[in-house]
């Protein structure tokens, strides 16, 4: 740590200010509210599984919340011996 | 008609029983009748900070199942005459309370006292629910600091939504109540300041206590620390926030801290 680092310590009000602003926002408008990624979570895997057999463990839904914009990122893995559509293998 | 003031946070540990001990008997100062009931059912603390610890026989659960009279169970305080409290139960879990038992105790304590404070335990569980639910004021006792500004505003969503109040479309009237405000921190910019909390809680300000190596000391001796050490600064603002909360047009002040020479030099550095 140089001797700068020793002056520059200590603002870190204002950081708590800005998340807690967003944070809350955020908070307040969905409360009270089923909790949305959950629920697209489900409806997401409901239309895949009507399509590819894919175990639960293989969708992951996240929600990184900006100021402006927010990403919806859904990852999901399709394993390659279940990727046989449905109506092939039944 | 007394009035029922909740003392609530969602966090623990941010000074809601000190608080309820200290306004309680700053009111109680003033010559009304004050009675303070502890919510906090298995987890009771109020008795110790008020220093009548030794002198529980019957308590909140007692009063709601029959087993004791509500003036068995309360306790007077040996200093001030106008001053009461109304133990929670040690044994028992917050499910012993029930809606209709608090409904009762509290009408009949609004009959009898000036003001009824709830000192809440800390959560939004059933046990918090109940401390706010007859409230006609709330202290939202907040710590300048992110975890417990979040809880607040939860707090007052409840306040805002599942009070008696709420319901038949009044509102609760709230107030922050910034406890463990440190100036000499906040100045340094490494504390949310004042204007913070009450910007994102916006919500106003009933005072401000400052970190005070006294409140411990009262609790230590079992005093509020309004009767123990009046004349030190948590206690005064304390005495303040009282005023404010009868009603008085008292201006708060920010402390302030006065910057040392060092603290000057570093403090401009940092901003």
């Amino acid at each position: 740590m140089s001797i700068l680092d020793l002056f520059k310590r200590g603002t870190s009000a204002p950081v708590a200010r800005e998340r807690l602003q967003l944070l809350l926002a955020y908070e307040r408008q969905s409360r009270g509210q089923p909790d949305l990624v959950s629920i697209l979570r489900e409806e997401i895997m409901a239309v895949i599984a009507k399509h590819v057999q894919i175990d639960q463990d293989y969708l992951q839904v996240s929600m990184d919340r900006g100021a402006t914009m927010s990403t919806l990122e859904i990852d999901i893995q399709i394993p390659n011996k279940s990727a046989v559509p449905l109506a092939m293998a039944g | 008609m007394g009035k029922v003031v909740v003392v609530t946070s969602g966090k623990g540990g941010v000074g809601k029983t000190t608080s309820t001990a200290a306004l309680g008997a700053a009111v109680a100062k003033t010559g009304k009748k004050v009675a303070l009931v502890d919510f906090d059912v298995g987890l009771r603390n109020l008795d110790l900070i008020m220093g009548a610890e030794r002198r529980v026989v019957f308590d909140l659960v007692n009063v709601i199942q029959g087993t004791a009279k509500l003036s068995q169970a309360l306790i007077r305080d040996k200093r001030l005459e106008t001053l009461y409290l109304l133990p929670a139960s040690q044994t028992r879990d917050k499910d012993a309370l029930t809606e209709e038992g608090v409904a009762e105790v509290i009408a009949r304590l609004r009959s009898v006292f000036d003001y009824v404070f709830c000192d809440s335990p800390a959560g939004i569980e059933r046990g918090a629910q109940l401390a706010m639910r007859f409230a006609d004021e709330a202290v939202i006792v907040t710590n300048p600091e992110v975890s417990s500004v979040r809880d607040s505003d939860r707090i007052i969503g409840l306040l805002d939504a599942r009070t008696m109040r709420a319901e038949q479309g009044e509102l609760v009237q709230k107030h922050v109540l910034v406890t463990r405000y440190d100036a000499a921190r906040a100045s340094r910019g490494e504390m949310l300041s004042i204007d913070d909390v009450l910007e994102i809680l916006s919500t106003p300000l009933l005072g401000i206590i400052p970190e005070s190596q006294d409140v411990l000391r009262a609790s230590n001796l079992g005093s509020p620390v309004t009767l123990s050490e009046p004349l030190n600064g948590a206690a005064k603002a304390y005495l303040e926030a009282a005023r404010r909360l009868e009603g008085e047009d008292l201006p708060v002040v920010v402390p302030f801290e006065r910057k040392g020479f060092l603290d000057r030099l570093l403090g401009r550095r940092a901003a």
